[in-house]
This record gives C-alpha cells, structure tokens and sequence, in this order.
C-alpha cells in the first residue's frame, strides 16, 4: 500500500484519545508497533527508534469509516479512480471506505469483487471494502452470485442508485443474504413515486419549474423494505436516509427489534433544497435536499440512535455532465473531504453530538454495523488512526478528489484531519504533527 | 451649478412672434399646404404656439414625433428612455412640414426627426424652427428660423421651460461641474 | 439586469416601465413603413431547442421591426442531434458576437445556465415549466388595453398549471401589479406549494363555476393531449366536462370578463369555438401585442447595462392637449 513513511510505528503523545468502543475519552497516549496498537495509557514513553508525534490541542480517534463511496473504477475513471478516491479520503481522515459497485461493468460477480480488491492493493492509499450488487447486472431482476461475492470480499450487497423494485424478489434477497449474514443495502426509492423529479417536491420545486420527489418516494420504500426484513431477520441498512418519515420508521422498527441500521450523509444534514438555487447542479442528489423540517429529524435521528452511522454517498462527476440542464445532470456530489469538518461545524460545535457520539458515528458505527475489524484503538487492534485538528479553519476551494462537484465550494468549516495512519504507516499528513 | 435666466416669458413670447413672422417670410406655400412636426417633448407645445400666432382659432395640423427609437446610441444608453406620443396621420405629398423643437445644439436630434419624418412620407420641403440655437453643431445642420441665438459653452446645460409642461416660462442655463448634458 | 430569464425576479415598476414602451411600438403597426432603426445592426440569435411556429415568428417579426438582423436554429436539424452540449451551442453563437440569444428549450433553467456563460443578452422564450416572460408581459399588456388597470382583478387561470410555464410567468407579474389570481383544474394538474410559492394573492379552486365567479379576466391553459397518458386525468372527455371553459361557464364571471389563451388552441377541449370566437376573446389581440411586447424587450435590453433596476418615472401628459386637425 503506497504510504508516506515506511516506518508502521509510532507514540502519539499528548492528544484527547476518543475511542467510544474502549469507552475512552481522555488524554492518553497511544504507542504503536508494527502496525498495531500496543500500548494505552498515560504519559507513555517511546522505544528506543520510535517515532514521537505530538498531538497536543488535537483529537486522536479511529480513522473513520464511510461505508458509502463511488469509486467509479472500473468504466468512469474520468470521474475518480481508486487511487485519487482514495487519496481524498486520506485528506478526510477515512481509513476505510466500502467502495460501491454501480461501476462499469458492475459489480455482480466474484471476479469482478476481486478485480476490485487488486486494483486496491496497487493504487488505494486507505483500506478499500468492496461491496456487490443484489441482482445481476443491478437490474432488479435475478439474484446476483451472494455467496461467491461473499466470500471474494464483498463487506455488503446493494443495487445502490435503484431500490429493488419487485417485493418478491426483495424478499428472497433478504432470506439469501441472510444464510451469508451479509448485509443488504437498500436505496429505498419508489420509482414510480419518484417519476422524473430532480430535486425535492414543494413549493421550491413550483418556483423553479422542476418536477419533484415528495417524502413519500422514500418512505413508500422504506416501510415495505422494514416489513420484508421484519418477516425475514435479515439486516437491512438503509443508506442515505433523508426524510422525516423515515426517521420515524426506523426509530420504531429498532423499538420492535427488527434488525434494521441508518446512515444518512453530511449534505442531508447540513442543508436543505434553497441550496438548489445557490448551488446549480453542484445541489443534485438522490435522494434530494429537502426542507429544514428533516434536516432536523436527521440531526435528532443522529443524537438518539436511530441513525447509526454518517456516510457520504461520495459522487463524483466530471465538471462537463454537470454543467448541464439541472434536469439532464446526473445526480451526485462528492464528499470525503467533507465528511469530517461538516460533522464538526454542524453537529459537534452546536453541540448536538459530543465527540464521543460523532467519533461513534463516524468510525465505530459503520464499523459495528458492517462487523469491519477496524473503529478501535484497545490494544492489538490495527492502527487506523485520525488525528483531527478541531479548531483548525478552512474555506474550502479546491478537493484533491478528480471531480469536484460539491456545494460546499467557498464554505468555511473547522475541523480537519492533521494525521492519518493506516496499519501504522502514514498517509496524509498536513504537517505541524511531529 | 449656478444657473441663470437667459430669456424671461416676455422675451420668450416675442421670440416665438418673431419665429412665427419669419415662416411666414419664407414659405410662400398657402396654410393649407402647412404641416408642423413638434419633435417631443417641448416642440410640441411650442409648434401649437406658433400655430396660434399664425392661424388663431382656425388651427392647423400638428403632429407629434418622437424619436427615442431614432436614436443612434442605443448600445451606450445609460439612463432609461421614457417614450413619448408619436402622432402623424398625414398624407405629406406636396406638403410643406415645418419641424419645430426648442433647444438645436449638436443637431443630432433633428437628424433622427428628419428620418422619422421620411419614414411617413415625402413632403415637398421641411423647414426646422427652433425657439434657441445654442451652437456647438456636430451634424451639418442649421435652422431656418431661430428664436433667440445663445452663446453657451460645451459645459452649460440650456434649460427651456414652457408653461404647458412645466408651469412658467422661461429659458435658462445652467453651468455644470464635469461633463455635458445628453446632447441634443 | 443583462437578461431577461424570468418576471419572478422583475419589480411591479419594471413591468409597468416594459409595458410603456410596448405601447408606442404598437403604434408603429398603423404605419405604412412598420420599421424603426433601434435596434440597426444588432444581432439576434433564435435559439428554439423546443419547436414553436407562433413564439419564434413572433420574436423574429419584432427584431426585424426594429431593424435588427436575425439567425434562426432550429433543434431537430441541428448539433443538438449530434450530441453537441446546451453550453458548447451557445458559446458557438457567442463567438459569432451575437447581441441577442432569445431561447426557448424543454428544460427549466436552461436559460439561466446560458445568461451565466455569455455576455449576449439572453432572453427566456420558454423553459420547461419554469417561465415564459414575454408571453406574461404580454397577456397582462392585453389585460391592460381593456380594464385600465390590474390592481384589484380577479384573475383566473384555468387548466394544466402544473406544467405551465405561461402560468408561472402570469402568477408572478399579475400578483406583483396587485391582482388576485384564482388558479383553477383538478388537483392533479395543481402544483405542490403553489401559494406558498406565489403568495397570499393566489388561492386555488377545483371547482370552474366557483373559480369564475365575478372573474374580470380568465386566461386558459391549452391542454396538452399527452397528459391523458400521465394519468393526471382519465380522459380527455372528462375534462372538458368538468374544466372546459364555455359559454355556460363564461356566465358565471363577469360579464365584460376578457377571455385569453395563450395558443394554440384545442377548440372544443379547454376552451369551446363559441367562447374563443366570442365578443368577449382577446386571443388575437394577444398575438398582436405580442410583437409589440418583444419589441419592447429587445430595445430595452440592448443597452449596455439591460433593462433598469429603477425605471424612470413616467412624464406627465402636456397640460393643455391642443390637437388641430
């Protein structure tokens, strides 16, 4: 794995150690051996040879983990590749992402889940979790090969971009993956609620001429996936939550004990639909931005729970699909780089999460739900860690993503990633860390 | 910006006696082959004056032409035109048209009144009367009859006020700090 | 303001200034030689990426009335085909220095996203649902003609709001110059936030013979026959029944209620053959003032700076209106 430093060890000395998963929150020290984390505790002294970082003023925490990341590699590199995906995710302070497989060709098979994982171990500077898609070819139509993808490496099964349209086949999908205990995915979207909307239905969507996606295309979904997972104790995730109605849906269906998890991404949280008219394009994803009313179910979803994990749905296009007609642009927009400093500003600072709870979103979460062995620093787990500068303040300009459609262009935001390490080595490093 | 009062209403109404003694002078057409054109705004009014010195109660025909959309400045139009009435049913065939606008000074408004005035016809002769030639001519153009004759410089502004439109009387100049007024 | 996109974002006085100026241009149809030199030299581009007879002759009579020069591009025989970009056609004009891109296409926005890239002055001829400016202007200029005023109307817009861009652009110039606008058809062709979009001077009705109660004006929507398939109705049968405006229906407003639309028609459907030929129909006035209005609109934005953000006050009427004859 291409690093900075060869060198897997190191002390990191002086930091605010918030690891949710050894219930630490406090000044210790972290000492680093080949990888692993060898030692915690209080006012720890390196071995002879040993690296001392200073994190003074810093927080130390478990890399994060997004579990939603479009790598676009294979079939649209124009937009991202592996290797630059995964260099912004470094700068994000991501460890570790599960790579999306709405690629071209897709990823529907064993081969093609290892044809990810080689192309990670030659380009990816963080760890790269491959998921496969449901059915063959995302169709919707015939299960894919659950078991072989499995067992090749594939952490989840989603046909992420589309819901699974028929009930039926959903259900099977459910029971299959279940025998696997893998995880299925689901983009909750009625498709036919959703007809030809851009962005979100109301009043907004009238002024501005474009067809629009009421609440109800996701909740419809997500009711009838909770009942399907209900009947059939299988894990459902719901990714990129983004409507009031479904908050509700799930915080009662955790009550009855269905086996359903949430995670919902930083622009949900962070913005509503008027970011259309200031933003363009750089404003369009499914499902869409909407009204201030969820955004703050989002944030209550997050504070109490129900929603166990913030992941990006990182997207990114090329600037000339984008710049189009709001109606013929592809939905999308990128997000590692983001992903950290929107949870400081938006939730931490405010004081809607203390660290403790966004580190849980941000890493042990993902991580618990996905059964990932990483989102710990207890002695002997592997060292992906994040050193996070919480004051720090940027405007942010340009992404080290390929594409740089976001609509946080010229926002100013605190909280960035100073020093990340990957099994010990290290990958990003903004200086001032030594 | 001081501004002084060049011509008072007495010696406004005897300029537009002597506009009017000097058309008749130099048309010898009958007043049935008469047409005034009041280029707006103020050479409207001012044509009806004239009519009534000339033709009294009896009348004669006046039409209205405005020439914002004459203009040739259109690409570098600061301040917003307002348009006012253009009004000229008239046959001009074997018609003398008589313009009449208050203030001549670079000469390129009574260009773009002359195009208006061929747009709706060919009269026989046009004659331009002005009540105040201020000089400063950027076009060839001269009038024939003249109200009063001012000698102004490039940095005063000639203000014609006529009861009509404003309520008094009255010419006046007014010197400005920097640049000129919409040249007219 | 360089373009004109939209009269959302007009001011009540701006309108009324464009309205001004309509006025005499319409005067210069009773002439012989219907031609002013204003706009001498200039060049507007008719970009339609969506097919429309009336709307581009329309704009193109205008240009040509005030002595501009015209280029027509039409999508179907176009790069469009090809797979040329929105923004790659319309740099492709820009560089031809073109002073005017007047555009109509199917997508809401598109407009805007070309006034953003080129320094031409782009006027909105139709996007999408979004708006439709001059076609606004000039169904309020026709409205204008015959009440005087629009303060203090009741207005009715009848038929499929949803995906009108006609609609929009009424809402938004008639509510800024004070009229009430009752915007009527069934619920599925009615926009989601349609009041909360517009304001307190709209409300909605699903009920004709209520909506039309003392209305002084009401403009119909034509009825797209392809939104039959979109279940937004049953059939077409069904709605003129409940929805298409006849003489029965007309009596309920108004008795000088001016009746508009913005064309073409399907006789027989939104609008009965008696109503749209009937005394009280201004639907070809409205096309004739529709020239008038463009013209307008092009002369006003061809100076460097567009249409004012304050527009002039404007004069007051000579005090003695001498007329000889």
């Amino acid at each position: 794995m291409p690093s900075f430093d060869s060198s897997s060890s190191c002390l990191i000395k002086g930091g605010r150690l918030v690891d949710p998963s050894q219930n630490r929150d406090g000044f210790f020290d972290l000492l680093i051996e080949n990888g692993r984390v060898s030692r915690v505790g209080a006012n720890l002294s390196a071995p002879a040879g040993v690296r001392v970082m200073d994190a003074s003023g810093f927080i130390v925490a478990p890399g994060l983990v997004d579990m939603h990341v479009h790598l676009r590699e294979p079939g649209h590199e124009g937009a991202e590749t592996i290797e630059t995906g995964t260099r912004a995710a470094a700068a994000g302070g991501v460890t570790s992402v599960v790579a999306m497989p709405n690629t071209n060709p897709p990823i529907d098979s064993a081969s093609a889940v290892r044809f990810v994982l080689r192309r990670a171990a030659e380009t990816a500077c963080v760890r790269v979790w491959p998921s496969a898609s449901i059915t063959v070819g995302r169709a919707g139509e015939r299960l894919a090969e659950i078991g072989s993808m499995a067992a090749a490496g594939a952490v989840l099964v989603t046909d992420d971009g589309n819901g699974i349209p028929d009930s039926r086949l959903l259900r099977r999908a459910f029971e299959y993956a279940k025998m696997f205990d893998v995880t299925l995915m689901e983009h909750a979207e009625d498709k036919s609620l959703m007809g030809d909307g851009v962005m979100n239905e109301g009043s907004l969507a009238t002024r501005l001429g474009y067809a629009g996606i009421p609440n109800q295309a996701e909740s419809v979904a997500v009711a009838r996936d909770i009942a399907l997972a209900e009947l059939t104790g299988a894990h459902l995730h719901l990714t990129h939550i983004s409507t009031r109605e479904t908050v509700s849906l799930v915080r009662q269906a955790k009550k009855k004990g269905v086996f359903v998890t949430a995670d919902c991404t930083p622009h949900h949280f962070s913005l509503t639909e008027n970011a259309v008219v200031l933003c363009g394009t750089n404003a369009k994803m499914n499902p869409p931005l909407r009204t201030e009313s969820d955004r703050t179910a989002l944030i209550e979803g997050l504070v109490d729970g129900t929603i166990d994990a913030i992941a990006t749905d990182h997207a990114p296009h090329s600037r000339a699909t984008k710049e189009q007609e709001f109606s013929s642009a592809p939905f999308g927009v990128i997000g590692l780089e983001t992903l950290l400093p929107l949870t400081v500003t938006e939730l931490v600072e405010p004081g809607h999460l203390s660290w403790s709870d966004a580190v849980r979103r941000l890493s042990t979460g993902p991580s618990r739900v996905l059964s990932l062995p990483v989102g710990e620093l207890g002695e002997g787990s592997t060292a992906d860690v994040v050193v996070i500068d919480p004051q720090e303040e940027r405007t942010m300009t340009r992404f080290l993503s390929k594409s740089q459609n976001s609509p946080f262009i010229g926002r100013t935001l605190r909280g960035f990633a100073r020093l990340v390490l990957v099994e010990g080595r290290v990958v990003f490093d903004r200086g001032a860390v030594s | 910006m001081t501004s002084f009062l060049s011509l008072d209403a007495s010696g406004l109404s005897t300029a537009v006696d002597k506009m009017a003694q000097d058309l008749r002078l130099k048309i010898s057409q009958p007043f049935d082959r008469w047409i005034f054109a009041g280029v707006q705004r103020r050479g409207v009014p001012l044509a009806h004056r004239l009519v009534r010195v000339l033709a009294g109660a009896e009348g004669l025909p006046v039409g209205t032409l405005d020439i914002t959309f004459y203009r040739d400045d259109t690409g570098d139009r600061g301040v917003a035109p307002v348009v006012q009435e253009t009004h000229f049913p008239y046959d001009l065939t074997g018609k003398t048209v008589v313009l009449v606008d208050d203030v001549l000074f670079t000469g390129r408004t009574v260009r773009c009144a002359l195009d208006e005035l061929m747009d709706f016809g060919r009269p026989d002769r046009v004659l331009l009367a002005v009540l105040a030639d201020r000089g400063h001519r950027e076009l060839p153009i001269q009038a024939d009859v003249v109200g009063v004759t001012l000698a102004t410089t490039a940095m005063e502004r000639v203000d014609v006020r006529l009861s009509e439109v404003d309520g008094e009387d009255g010419v006046w100049i007014t010197s400005m700090e920097k640049g000129r007024e919409d040249p007219s | 303001m360089k373009d004109l996109l939209g009269l959302e974002h007009l001011t009540g006085a701006q309108i009324e200034y464009i309205l001004d100026v309509a006025r005499p241009m319409k005067n210069l149809f009773t002439r012989s030689i219907k031609k002013v030199p204003a706009l001498r030299g200039k060049t507007v581009a008719l970009l339609f990426f969506e097919a429309s007879t009336r709307t581009r002759s329309s704009f193109e009579l205008a240009a040509k009335r005030l002595s501009a020069d015209t280029l027509s591009f039409t999508a179907s025989t176009s790069s469009v085909t090809k797979g040329e970009s929105l923004l790659d056609t319309a740099k492709t004009y820009e560089a031809m220095k073109v002073d005017f891109m007047v555009m109509r296409h199917g997508a809401s926005g598109a407009p805007s996203l070309v006034a953003q890239a080129v320094k031409s002055h782009v006027i909105n001829a139709g996007d999408g649902s979004h708006e439709h400016p001059t076609q606004g202007l000039l169904d309020i200029f026709t409205i204008l003609e015959k009440k005087k005023k629009i303060d203090g109307l009741k207005v009715v817009i009848l038929g499929d709001v949803l995906h009108s861009r006609v609609a929009r652009s009424n809402l938004w110039g008639l509510t800024k110059l004070g009229a009430h606008v009752t915007v009527c058809g069934p619920p599925t062709l009615i926009p989601s936030g349609i009041v909360e979009a517009f304001g307190p001077r709209v409300s909605v009705s699903t009920h004709l013979s209520d909506a039309l109660e003392d209305a002084d004006v009401v403009n119909v929507l034509r009825l797209q026959r392809e939104r039959q398939q979109g279940d937004f109705f049953p059939t077409l049968r069904e709605y003129t029944e409940f929805f298409g405006l006849n003489n029965e229906a007309l009596r309920q407003a108004k008795p000088d209620c001016l009746v508009l639309h913005p064309g073409p028609m399907n006789r027989g459907i939104e609008i009965s053959s008696d109503v749209a030929d009937g005394p009280q129909s201004a639907i070809l006035d409205q096309v004739t003032n529709g020239i008038a209005v463009r013209m307008a609109v092009l002369y006003l934005y061809a100076g460097a700076g567009g249409l004012p953000a304050t527009p002039p006050e404007p004069k007051k009427p000579l005090r003695s209106t001498q007329r000889s004859s």
